[in-house]
Protein backbone atom coordinates (compact mmCIF):
# COMPACT_ATOMS: atom_id res chain seq x y z
CA UNK A 1 0.00 0.00 0.00
CA UNK A 2 2.98 2.47 0.57
CA UNK A 3 4.90 3.99 -2.46
CA UNK A 4 8.44 5.55 -1.22
CA UNK A 5 10.35 3.64 0.84
CA UNK A 6 10.15 4.26 4.72
CA UNK A 7 13.61 4.22 6.44
CA UNK A 8 14.18 1.21 8.70
CA UNK A 9 13.45 0.93 12.42
CA UNK A 10 16.23 -1.77 13.92
CA UNK A 11 15.73 -2.73 17.20
CA UNK A 12 18.44 -4.71 19.35
CA UNK A 13 16.45 -6.69 21.87
CA UNK A 14 18.56 -7.45 24.40
CA UNK A 15 15.96 -8.04 27.44
CA UNK A 16 14.35 -11.23 27.70
CA UNK A 17 11.34 -10.44 30.58
CA UNK A 18 7.67 -10.24 28.71
CA UNK A 19 7.57 -6.48 29.62
CA UNK A 20 10.22 -5.86 27.33
CA UNK A 21 9.57 -7.86 25.02
CA UNK A 22 5.83 -6.81 24.37
CA UNK A 23 7.01 -3.61 24.72
CA UNK A 24 9.42 -3.70 21.36
CA UNK A 25 6.61 -6.32 19.94
CA UNK A 26 4.25 -3.39 19.53
CA UNK A 27 6.78 -0.53 18.55
CA UNK A 28 7.38 -3.45 15.67
CA UNK A 29 4.10 -4.08 14.79
CA UNK A 30 2.95 0.04 14.77
CA UNK A 31 6.05 0.46 12.28
CA UNK A 32 5.64 -2.59 10.20
CA UNK A 33 1.57 -1.36 9.87
CA UNK A 34 3.07 2.23 9.27
CA UNK A 35 5.38 0.72 6.32
CA UNK A 36 8.54 1.14 7.90
CA UNK A 37 10.76 -1.97 7.46
CA UNK A 38 11.94 -3.47 10.90
CA UNK A 39 14.83 -5.44 11.85
CA UNK A 40 15.56 -7.14 14.80
CA UNK A 41 18.45 -8.32 16.29
CA UNK A 42 18.32 -10.26 19.40
CA UNK A 43 20.93 -10.78 21.73
CA UNK A 44 21.63 -12.30 24.93
CA UNK A 45 18.45 -12.91 27.31
CA UNK A 46 16.06 -11.61 24.50
CA UNK A 47 17.71 -14.92 22.28
CA UNK A 48 17.39 -17.01 25.26
CA UNK A 49 13.51 -16.19 25.21
CA UNK A 50 13.13 -17.27 21.35
CA UNK A 51 14.21 -20.82 21.67
CA UNK A 52 12.13 -23.16 20.93
CA UNK A 53 9.36 -24.32 23.14
CA UNK A 54 10.28 -21.36 25.64
CA UNK A 55 8.18 -18.50 23.55
CA UNK A 56 5.11 -19.00 25.63
CA UNK A 57 7.00 -19.44 28.92
CA UNK A 58 7.13 -17.27 31.55
CA UNK A 59 10.05 -14.71 31.00
CA UNK A 60 9.51 -12.55 34.31
CA UNK A 61 9.06 -8.88 34.44
CA UNK A 62 12.17 -6.12 34.69
CA UNK A 63 13.19 -5.00 37.70
CA UNK A 64 12.04 -1.76 37.65
CA UNK A 65 8.22 -3.72 37.37
CA UNK A 66 7.18 -2.57 41.66
CA UNK A 67 5.31 -5.28 43.64
CA UNK A 68 2.20 -3.19 43.22
CA UNK A 69 2.64 -3.24 38.94
CA UNK A 70 3.72 -6.20 38.17
CA UNK A 71 -0.03 -7.81 39.30
CA UNK A 72 -0.93 -5.19 36.82
CA UNK A 73 1.26 -6.03 33.51
CA UNK A 74 0.31 -9.51 33.91
CA UNK A 75 -3.45 -9.31 34.28
CA UNK A 76 -2.97 -6.65 30.92
CA UNK A 77 -5.40 -8.91 28.32
CA UNK A 78 -3.13 -7.34 25.73
CA UNK A 79 -1.86 -9.86 23.20
CA UNK A 80 1.30 -12.26 23.57
CA UNK A 81 4.64 -10.68 21.85
CA UNK A 82 4.59 -13.82 19.86
CA UNK A 83 1.50 -12.95 18.46
CA UNK A 84 2.49 -9.08 18.05
CA UNK A 85 5.58 -10.45 16.13
CA UNK A 86 3.43 -13.04 14.11
CA UNK A 87 0.97 -9.80 12.63
CA UNK A 88 3.65 -7.35 12.20
CA UNK A 89 5.20 -10.06 10.01
CA UNK A 90 1.54 -9.93 8.33
CA UNK A 91 1.30 -6.89 7.67
CA UNK A 92 4.71 -5.63 6.79
CA UNK A 93 8.76 -6.58 6.03
CA UNK A 94 9.86 -7.43 9.19
CA UNK A 95 13.47 -9.70 9.63
CA UNK A 96 14.47 -11.28 12.66
CA UNK A 97 17.46 -12.12 13.25
CA UNK A 98 19.42 -13.68 15.67
CA UNK A 99 23.29 -12.45 16.89
CA UNK A 100 26.08 -15.13 15.87
CA UNK A 101 27.77 -13.61 19.11
CA UNK A 102 25.61 -14.80 21.39
CA UNK A 103 24.16 -17.50 19.57
CA UNK A 104 28.00 -18.85 20.06
CA UNK A 105 27.75 -17.84 24.28
CA UNK A 106 24.78 -19.72 24.55
CA UNK A 107 25.47 -22.78 22.23
CA UNK A 108 22.93 -22.59 20.07
CA UNK A 109 21.67 -23.49 16.67
CA UNK A 110 19.17 -22.39 14.30
CA UNK A 111 17.71 -25.49 15.03
CA UNK A 112 16.93 -24.79 18.87
CA UNK A 113 15.11 -21.15 17.68
CA UNK A 114 11.83 -20.42 17.03
CA UNK A 115 10.65 -20.30 13.23
CA UNK A 116 10.00 -16.84 14.00
CA UNK A 117 13.81 -16.20 13.76
CA UNK A 118 14.37 -15.60 10.18
CA UNK A 119 18.41 -16.24 10.57
CA UNK A 120 22.09 -15.83 12.05
CA UNK A 121 23.71 -12.78 11.61
CA UNK A 122 26.84 -10.83 12.95
CA UNK A 123 26.45 -7.11 13.84
CA UNK A 124 28.09 -5.74 10.74
CA UNK A 125 25.67 -7.43 8.66
CA UNK A 126 22.67 -5.82 11.21
CA UNK A 127 24.21 -2.40 10.77
CA UNK A 128 23.96 -2.93 7.02
CA UNK A 129 20.29 -4.02 7.54
CA UNK A 130 19.97 -0.60 9.51
CA UNK A 131 21.42 1.58 7.06
CA UNK A 132 20.62 5.22 8.02
CA UNK A 133 17.68 4.77 9.87
CA UNK A 134 17.21 4.14 13.65
CA UNK A 135 18.51 1.82 15.93
CA UNK A 136 16.94 1.53 19.17
CA UNK A 137 18.39 -1.21 22.11
CA UNK A 138 15.83 -2.61 24.35
CA UNK B 1 -26.59 7.37 13.14
CA UNK B 2 -24.65 6.93 10.15
CA UNK B 3 -26.67 6.97 6.59
CA UNK B 4 -23.66 4.99 4.97
CA UNK B 5 -24.17 1.44 4.35
CA UNK B 6 -21.58 -0.78 6.39
CA UNK B 7 -20.45 -4.16 5.03
CA UNK B 8 -18.95 -5.22 7.44
CA UNK B 9 -18.58 -4.88 11.27
CA UNK B 10 -15.61 -5.40 13.07
CA UNK B 11 -16.10 -5.91 17.44
CA UNK B 12 -12.49 -5.16 19.22
CA UNK B 13 -14.00 -4.15 22.17
CA UNK B 14 -12.33 -4.96 24.92
CA UNK B 15 -8.85 -5.78 22.56
CA UNK B 16 -5.97 -3.97 23.85
CA UNK B 17 -4.04 -1.56 21.73
CA UNK B 18 -2.95 -1.94 18.47
CA UNK B 19 -5.28 -4.99 18.22
CA UNK B 20 -8.23 -3.32 16.80
CA UNK B 21 -6.01 -1.60 14.14
CA UNK B 22 -4.81 -4.43 13.52
CA UNK B 23 -7.89 -6.08 12.59
CA UNK B 24 -9.03 -3.60 10.37
CA UNK B 25 -5.69 -3.98 8.61
CA UNK B 26 -6.94 -7.15 8.31
CA UNK B 27 -10.31 -6.69 6.84
CA UNK B 28 -9.19 -4.28 4.37
CA UNK B 29 -6.46 -6.34 3.12
CA UNK B 30 -9.13 -8.96 2.26
CA UNK B 31 -12.09 -6.99 1.24
CA UNK B 32 -12.95 -5.09 -2.30
CA UNK B 33 -12.33 -1.49 -3.16
CA UNK B 34 -15.75 0.12 -2.61
CA UNK B 35 -16.55 -1.72 0.60
CA UNK B 36 -17.39 0.13 4.09
CA UNK B 37 -15.76 -1.40 6.98
CA UNK B 38 -16.98 -0.36 10.63
CA UNK B 39 -14.56 -0.57 13.51
CA UNK B 40 -15.59 -0.66 17.63
CA UNK B 41 -12.79 0.22 19.54
CA UNK B 42 -12.92 0.81 23.36
CA UNK B 43 -9.11 1.14 23.24
CA UNK B 44 -7.63 5.20 23.43
CA UNK B 45 -4.80 4.26 21.09
CA UNK B 46 -7.09 3.49 18.40
CA UNK B 47 -8.38 7.19 18.38
CA UNK B 48 -4.75 8.23 17.23
CA UNK B 49 -3.94 4.95 15.60
CA UNK B 50 -6.60 4.51 13.30
CA UNK B 51 -6.76 7.47 11.83
CA UNK B 52 -3.03 7.62 11.24
CA UNK B 53 -3.04 4.65 9.66
CA UNK B 54 -6.09 5.68 7.32
CA UNK B 55 -3.75 8.33 6.36
CA UNK B 56 -0.90 6.43 5.21
CA UNK B 57 -1.86 3.55 3.65
CA UNK B 58 -4.21 5.97 1.99
CA UNK B 59 -7.84 4.85 2.49
CA UNK B 60 -10.87 6.64 3.54
CA UNK B 61 -11.98 7.23 7.40
CA UNK B 62 -15.57 8.59 6.75
CA UNK B 63 -16.94 8.84 10.24
CA UNK B 64 -15.56 8.45 13.78
CA UNK B 65 -18.69 8.81 16.51
CA UNK B 66 -18.01 8.05 20.09
CA UNK B 67 -20.64 5.86 21.92
CA UNK B 68 -21.06 4.86 25.45
CA UNK B 69 -17.08 3.47 26.42
CA UNK B 70 -16.34 2.78 23.19
CA UNK B 71 -15.73 4.79 19.75
CA UNK B 72 -17.02 3.75 16.01
CA UNK B 73 -14.91 3.96 13.10
CA UNK B 74 -16.77 3.91 9.56
CA UNK B 75 -13.62 2.85 6.79
CA UNK B 76 -14.41 2.90 2.94
CA UNK B 77 -11.55 0.62 1.44
CA UNK B 78 -10.20 3.09 -1.05
CA UNK B 79 -7.51 1.25 -3.09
Amino acid sequence: MEEEQEKALSLVLFSGTDDKLNAAAVLTVGAAAMGRPVNLFLQYYALDAFRTGKVCADHALSPEATAEQAPVVRAHPGQHWSELLKQAKDVGEVNIQACALSMDMFHLKQADLDPLVDGIEGVAAFMASAGDGQVVFI
Amino acid sequence: MSTVAIDKTIDARGMACPGPLMNLIGAIRQGQVGQVFEVLSSDEGSKTDIPAWIAKAKQELLETRQDDGYAHFIVRKAR
